[in-house]
């Protein structure tokens, strides 16, 4: 059946065997195959006008076309196929110079037509690749099979039975806004070589194409609000000594986890999968190809029990629609709109910035690359926008659960704030106070630091009495200093910074002292 | 010349929601295959070198911009269900037990 949301899974209780990842990498070479759905970001849907923003009142952005109405006829949205090809092109893939939709049929109310507006075996693009690199720079190369358009279903709420979920449940509630929106199915070749590092590859892979949608700008690919989804495919076959002679082994058969939502939940179930499935191996078992439900909170996946003769579709070409032949102009048209691909984008930022690979890959995982870009394209130092966003703004987001773009401080604001750190208005710990009253709303970074009375002193004339003050109190270290003992000026800095409450510029200080104490 | 099963019938009746009764799933065999070598005799017709085609209007690329279009309200929408509860279309529970 289709995108069912995660509403609509079957409880299973029991828990069941698993081997150690190390047995299971010992015994067995995984076979991988992901399907991701994205959501496009088009305004309406794919073959009717009604909008498509997310948390509208139910049904409230439905049309006689999207509900199925006898009489009603559909006509394809021109940015959806437009999203299509793009995606297609930056997926290395060939875009078919004919293709068409066809209807998978099948009764389940979140289609109201009975069928999903889909493509079948000519999808839009074919034959592509994606390449990704793991945290410790190594490379893979994800060959994908297929890309093609089709159309999100309606979400259903299950109401009553005893779990609330789909057994048990009396009736369902379904809301049609869904019903329609633009999807692009990405679906990989059998991805095989990747051994121990298969469930990292897989996160790679969805984490790549994520930021890749987002560069092509068509899509919010909000894995949290569903808007990009991930479906794993996991089979393992035995392990042979000798490498070359793995791909001579079968294919085992394959489970498919449907709807794992989070990068880290790839990863987890694709290792969870694997396991299970050595384990049931290895006790002369065999696997039962079938749905498995992915559980992000027991991190296990259940049985979805589904039957397998429901899936049956009966696909034909969709003759309400008319095929899409884009002609070879327009799609190269397109292809002079793609962007950079990521990975060689990262590269040259973190050549550009000068960031090593430790500080790039803490700016990656903070999601961070775009919002410095900004920072440092609004006149910010690569080391400042850095040590901001993926330091004490991104700790701050991640322990709200929250976007660093919904933090409510702008790459313009972290840019000035850079600039009165740079400028020695300010120190670090001022810096932080500013960040504080910035976030709050106070204001932007300059008027938080004027309001709260924040700059360093560097006035010569203050900071000389303390300074001398300091040197009279500290013979000893003085002599230090004069010995060649120049660490020891640490020391009176320290309390001169102490006796003018944090406010002092420390630059300053230390070259007033080597002033006095002359050497 | 129907090769069409009883098994057959009997899988298209679950994949549309039919049940059906032995005696009917019988009688069902019979005039579905009466039916299906009727269809046959299309197949005599010489298709070599005709393009397959979905659709009978040499058309492609009938597109519309991305623009909205006033829809219905969820009242409309909903007026024409037999049952709605919270603004939504109310419908028979979707899977039974296993």
């Amino acid at each position: 059946m289709s995108e069912h949301t995660s509403d609509d899974l079957a409880l299973d209780g029991g828990t069941e065997a698993v081997l150690t990842w190390d047995e299971t990498i010992a015994a067995y070479d995984p076979v991988l195959g992901l399907e991701v759905h994205v959501e496009l970001g088009t305004a309406t849907k794919m073959f009717c006008g009604c909008p498509t923003e997310f948390g509208a009142e139910p049904n409230s952005q439905v049309c006689p076309v999207c509900l199925g109405l006898p009489g009603s006829l559909p006509v394809v949205n021109e940015k959806g196929v437009e999203s299509a090809i793009r995606i297609g092109l930056a997926l290395n893939c060939t875009i078919a110079p004919w293709s068409r939709f066809a209807r998978k049929n099948y009764f389940y109310p979140d289609m109201p037509k009975n069928f999903q507006t889909s493509q079948y075996d000519e999808p839009i693009a074919f034959n592509g690749w994606l390449d990704v690199e793991l945290e410790d720079g190594s490379a893979y190369r994800v060959e994908i099979e297929r890309a093609h358009m089709e159309e999100d279903t309606g979400k259903s709420l299950h109401v009553g039975g005893a779990t609330g979920r789909i057994h048990g449940a009396d009736y369902s509630l379904v809301d049609y806004n869904r019903a329609g929106i633009p999807l692009i199915e990405i679906v990989t070749k059998p991805l095989t070589g990747f051994g121990d590092r298969a469930p990292e590859v897989a996160k790679a892979y969805v984490a790549t194409l994520r930021d890749l949608l987002r560069a092509l700008g068509v899509s919010d690919v909000k894995m949290e609000q569903g808007s990009l989804r991930c479906d794993a495919n996991v089979s393992l076959r035995p392990r042979k000594k000798k490498p070359e002679k793995q791909a001579e082994v079968p294919f085992g058969t394959r489970t498919e986890t449907k709807n794992v939502n989070s990068l880290r939940s790839v990863e987890r179930a694709v290792r969870y999968e694997m396991t299970r499935h050595a384990a049931v191996l290895a006790g002369g078992g065999s696997i039962l190809q079938e749905t498995r439900h992915w559980h992000e909170d027991t991190g296990v996946t259940t049985s979805g029990r589904e039957k397998s003769d429901a899936e049956d579709y009966r696909y034909f070409p969709e003759p309400d629609l008319v095929p899409i032949a884009p002609t070879a102009d327009s799609i190269e048209a397109l292809r002079a709109t793609l962007p950079e691909p990521p990975v060689q984008r990262r590269r040259r930022l973190q050549g550009e910035w000068g960031y090593s690979d430790l500080e790039m890959r803490d700016v990656i995982n903070a999601g961070a690359i775009e919002i410095i870009e900004a920072t440092v394209a609004a006149g910010a130092t690569p080391a400042g926008a850095r040590k901001w966003w993926s330091g004490e703004i991104a700790r701050r987001a991640n322990l709200d659960g929250r976007e660093l773009t919904d933090m409510g401080i702008t790459p313009r604001a972290v840019a000035e704030l850079d600039a009165l750190v740079q400028g020695g208005r300010l120190n670090d710990s001022m810096a932080r106070q500013v960040l504080d009253g910035v976030l709050a709303g106070e204001g932007n970074p300059g008027a938080v630091a004027d309001a709260r009375g924040l700059a360093l002193v560097s006035d010569d004339g203050a900071l000389g009495a303390a300074v001398d003050e300091v040197i009279a109190a500290n013979p000893d270290l003085v002599e230090k200093i004069r010995s060649g003992k120049v660490q020891a000026a640490g020391a009176l800095i320290g309390q001169v910074m102490k006796a003018m409450a944090g406010q002092a510029d420390a630059a300053r200080v230390r070259e007033l002292i080597m002033e006095r104490v002359g050497s | 010349m129907s090769s069409l099963s009883r098994d057959d019938v009997a899988h298209l009746a679950m994949l549309a929601r039919i049940e059906l009764t032995d005696a009917e799933l019988d009688r069902m065999l019979g005039e579905l295959s009466v039916i299906l070598d009727a269809v046959a005799l299309v197949q005599q017709a010489p298709t070599e070198g005709v393009e397959p085609m979905s659709h009978p209007l040499p058309l492609v690329n009938v597109t519309r911009p991305d623009e909205v279009r006033p829809g219905l309200t969820s009242a409309q929408a909903l007026s024409g269900a037999p049952e709605a509860d919270q603004q939504r279309f109310s419908v028979p529970r979707i899977l039974s037990d296993d």
